[in-house]
């Protein structure tokens, strides 16, 4: 280990010491503000490392962490979504009565378990990650207790969330049994130079999927989803909603993309099969939800199958750099987008749960005119209309599909991505073609978070030139 | 000036609608106002842009190339251009526009600015998908002229307001989508989204061409909308304030038809060909369906937008002929339908507003009451059935003898039975003339009616001007289409040779 192998995992060493360091400075905390704003701190300071060493490719730890482009990428995605999850989530916890300080060490912690996936260039370091990111998120969910429905939540993740992650491990030993080796870029050499036992890798390469397909919420694992989003308190839905499908990606891409590339023929067409599927089924189902969370969660299931898009065309080698960056560029189009609607659900969700049904949206046009248009770029971000950065996205995604010669599927794309039209202008309609007079409360922090990602929605929509030079540089997985 | 002209004319209105968010929203006079003189200013720009407008040259025209941003090795730009295809259309639509929003000073009343920014707004996304070049710009702005009018017909519309706009978003989506992946396939293959470009190349093959030719097509053909893709049309248009309808009709409608023009003729030439006989078919289906569905109506308004139906099955029958005759005779007559079906739900707004009823039955006598509106809407329903001196007749007429002798559509049953759409078009429209206007003055609330303002009067006059100036001496508007309509038929022969 050399101080270079320290700098490349900074951001995470940042995070876990202050996290640990919070945890005891909370306790002489009266004024919670103060606790956000130092997890804050801590996040911004983990942003700013990552941001300096961006394109320095380094494999430390003997191959344990790969950090590259593509990790920073990802990382900067991930410390974004936590910053915007810490603001959202002050004005929210204050508002519900449950202010405490465990909230953002836990946010914390779950953090450094998504900054380290992204980073993980080891099967062992995968499922640690995925470990440390779970387990605080499980306890978030939970974190309205004593209102049965968080409970509810946090114990149906934590079962089915372990359940999952006992896949994941049987995939990894599976792989280990079959390869003597759990380093991807080991995995890669040896199904490469053939001494790799193919039957097992065969049998490993579904269980992989099943347990990263939970974290990213892929149909048929996604079960889980619209229930744990409608009992978890909202401010923690609305960070993991995208940090965990982040982390998710993450390790999906690195595993399939960068270890097993030699056998895309096998799980190519899985990958096509679940993307499709949880493209119809994540949005067929958000028609029929009255409940605007559960509307998300559905949502977010589909989001996970466009993305999923990209992973299927990467099986394609001469298209996979592209298909990253395009899963790259997607994800930081689908944090701004996604986080910014739920911050407008945080803002007009009251206690008990009310304020949570597309119904108590009509009138939001007059009443507050300005989250409504918020709400609105949202939502047509989210069905791909221009002038927003959703349709950027989902054109680079339907293009590698089409690239690599996957025409049926970025046909089920668009054909669902039209049926996804229906409820997102649903709530368009209510909010300018209702009437009522919804509830809410202006509160800084959330209308702050509401207005950036509102802007950045629409100004990468417009202007997304940037970025996606920044995701193009960041689609190489290096071996 | 020829670098910026055309930025100018799209994005104008845009900064007029920022500008309007700094007027208080209770000022409604100084909004309306300011909204007008955007719409006047931006159609002033359009008349500069047609100062400099070169009819001799077929190419594209003040053109503007900058990279907006690049998705691999594929550049996409901002890319505008005009040329005699399209210089017609930007000027029907700041033309209209500027009418539309005279029209709404009464009939507007709330959220007036939300309205009015939405309202121009709908102008940029119109004018942009008249000048974008590039594939990817093109389709950023067609799909994004949807938001304003899905707002326009949802906020503002009537009590079936939010069925009519979604439905209108869904159907018009569900057709771009499959052109967007015909746009994004395009790309791929032929490594640029310049349209320029591409027709030029014409390297898609034949057997592909037909399934990206059907791929535009259902975008288009929607919009148009051609039989049996219409049903949208009568709801958004019944449902939309009468601004709202004057633009779909006028404007909106025609994207599809020039969609057709630009894209379909352009790109896929050989399908176009191949195709063109059953394009001829649906065309004058759609023809004499309009007509006859129209001619059923009790609603004024209804009436007015299956007689859309109708009259764009003229327009498609004229593209497909691929001959000069046909091309030309399409575009002036979509200038035309622009002009006399945008005055005449303009005509039935005005009657709506005094009255808050459409139907046909409840009128009668009116000429009495309000001659010099009764005046203008004679004019205004000659020129829409072709009456020989009046626009109608140019278009139609022109129209007609390019199908008769277009080798594409092969059959000369296609005209004789459009010809009998014509005459369908004069029973309709005299049956809803002679029910308003003529008979008795039975209705009392009727008796009361005052006639049209000098507002009113206003908004009518320009058109009915233009009516009668394409009617008696067409040559300009043919000749600022001639270059281009000549390159484009020169493309599709050159297409027909290589095919034998």
């Amino acid at each position: 280990m050399s101080s270079s192998d320290l700098l490349s995992v900074a951001p995470v060493l940042i995070i876990s010491v202050w996290a640990i360091l919070l945890l005891l400075l909370d306790l002489f905390i009266k004024n919670k503000g103060l606790t956000a704003s130092l997890a804050a701190a801590g996040v911004a300071a983990a942003l700013v490392v990552v941001i300096v060493r961006f394109g320095s490719d380094q494999v430390a730890f003997s191959g344990m962490i790969v950090a590259d482009t593509f990790s920073d990428f990802l990382q900067i995605v991930i410390l974004i979504t936590a910053l915007l999850g810490i603001a959202v989530a002050y004005d929210y916890l204050r508002r519900m009565n449950m202010e405490r300080g465990e909230y953002y060490t836990l946010m914390l912690f779950t953090v450094a378990g998504m900054l380290l996936m992204s980073l993980a260039g080891d099967l062992i370091l995968i499922f640690l990650a995925i470990e440390l990111l779970s387990v605080p998120l499980y306890v978030l969910s939970g974190f309205a207790r004593p209102e049965k429905g968080s409970e509810e939540a946090a114990m149906k993740y934590f079962i089915l969330g372990a359940f999952s992650s006992a896949f994941l491990v049987y995939g990894i030993a599976l792989i280990f049994g079959s390869t003597g080796t759990t380093n991807m870029a080991g995995v890669a050499a040896s199904i490469a130079g053939n001494h790799a036992n193919l039957t097992l890798l065969t049998i490993a390469i579904p269980m992989l999927l099943v347990g990263l397909g939970f974290k990213v919420a892929a149909v048929p694992f996604h079960m889980w989803t619209p229930d744990v989003y409608q009992g978890a308190p909202s401010a923690a839905v609305a960070f993991m909603s995208v940090g965990a499908k982040v982390a998710g990606f993450a390790a999906l891409l690195r595993i399939f993309v960068s270890a097993l590339p030699e056998l895309s023929q096998t799980w190519g067409p899985v990958v096509v099969a679940i993307s499709a599927a949880t493209m119809i089924w994540g949005n067929v189902a958000a028609i029929a939800q009255s409940n605007i969370k559960r509307m998300l969660a559905y949502s977010s299931i589909a989001h996970a199958g466009y993305i999923l898009m990209a992973l299927a065309a990467a099986a394609d080698p001469s298209v996979s750099e592209e298909a990253v960056s395009a899963a790259l560029f997607y994800l930081f189009a689908y944090l701004f987008s996604n986080l910014g609607a739920w911050t407008v659900v945080l803002a007009l969700e009251r206690s008990e749960g009310r304020g949570l049904l597309i119904e108590d949206y009509a009138g939001l046009g007059r009443r507050r005119p300005a989250l409504a248009l918020a709400m609105a770029i949202f939502m047509l971000s989210l069905i791909g209309v221009p002038p927003t950065v959703g349709l950027i996205g989902k054109f680079l995604l339907f293009r590698v599909t089409i690239d690599a010669g996957l025409t049926g599927l970025a046909i089920v794309g668009v054909v669902t991505s039209l049926i996804s039209a229906y409820f997102y202008l649903g709530v368009v309609i209510k909010m300018y073609m209702g009437t009522g007079e919804p509830e809410s409360r202006s509160e800084g922090w959330l209308n702050r978070s509401a207005g950036l990602t509102a802007l950045v929605t629409f100004l990468l929509g417009v202007l997304p030139g940037p970025i996606l030079i920044l995701a193009r540089s960041s689609g190489f997985l290096t071996p | 000036m020829e670098a910026w002209i055309l930025s100018l004319v799209t994005f104008f209105p845009v900064v007029g609608a920022m500008l309007l968010l700094f007027i208080r929203k209770e000022r409604e006079a100084a909004i309306r106002w300011a909204a007008l003189m955007t719409a006047v200013v931006t159609f002033l720009l359009s008349l500069l842009m047609l100062s400099g407008f070169d009819s001799s040259d077929p190419d594209l025209q003040m053109v503007v190339r900058l990279p907006w941003f690049s998705i691999g090795d594929l550049q996409i730009e901002y890319f505008l251009g005009v040329d005699g295809l399209s210089i017609l259309l930007v000027l029907l639509t700041t033309f209209l526009t500027v009418l539309s929003i005279i029209s709404t000073w009464t009939a507007i009343v709330e959220r007036v600015r939300e309205f009015m920014i939405f309202f121009l707004l709908l102008e940029t996304g119109m004018v942009g998908v008249f000048l974008g070049m590039d594939l990817f710009l093109f389709y950023v702005f067609w799909e994004f002229t949807l938001v304003p009018m899905y707002f326009l017909i949802g906020v503002w519309g009537g009590e079936r307001r939010m069925y009519a706009a979604i439905k209108f978003f869904l159907y018009t989506m569900a057709g771009s989508i499959f052109m967007l992946l015909a746009i994004i396939w395009l790309g791929l293959e032929g490594g640029t989204f310049s349209v320029p470009d591409l027709i030029e190349a014409q390297a898609i093959p034949g057997n592909l061409q037909f399934w990206l030719f059907l791929a535009f097509a259902a975008a288009f053909a929607i919009k148009v909308p051609m039989w049996p893709l219409h049903s949208w049309l009568p709801d958004a248009h019944v449902e939309a304030p009468t601004a709202g309808s004057v633009i779909l009709a006028g404007v909106l409608l025609k994207m599809g038809t020039y969609g057709f023009l630009r894209f379909n003729l352009g790109l896929f030439p050989e399908a176009s060909i191949r195709l063109a006989p059953w394009v001829a078919l649906f065309a004058v289906i759609g023809i004499i369906y309009g007509a006859a569905v129209a001619y059923a109506q009790k609603d004024v308004k209804k009436l007015v937008a299956y007689s859309s139906v109708s009259h764009l099955g003229f327009v498609m029958l004229g593209l497909f002929a691929l001959n000069i005759q046909g091309l030309q005779g399409g575009i002036v007559q979509m200038i035309n339908h622009g002009l006399s079906t945008g005055a005449l739900f303009l005509i039935v707004g005005m009657l709506y507003e005094r009255r808050h009823t459409r139907d046909m039955d409840a009128f009668g006598g009116l000429w009495r009451v309000m001659p010099i509106y009764a005046g203008l809407t004679l004019i205004v329903v000659l020129s829409s059935m072709g009456l020989p001196g009046l626009n109608g007749f140019v278009g139609e007429f022109t129209i007609l003898i390019g199908s008769f002798g277009s080798e594409a559509i092969g059959s000369v049953w296609f005209t004789i039975v459009a010809v009998v759409g014509v005459i369908l078009a004069a029973v309709y429209m005299l049956y809803m003339f002679q029910k308003l206007f003529l008979g008795p003055l039975d209705n009392d609330k009727n008796k009361v009616l005052l006639d049209i303002n000098r507002r009113e009067i206003f908004t009518l006059v320009p058109i009915v001007i233009l009516i009668f100036w394409i009617g008696l001496y067409p040559r300009p508007f043919f000749g600022l289409t001639e270059a281009s309509v000549a390159k484009v038929v020169e493309l599709v022969s050159s297409a027909a040779i290589t095919m034998r």
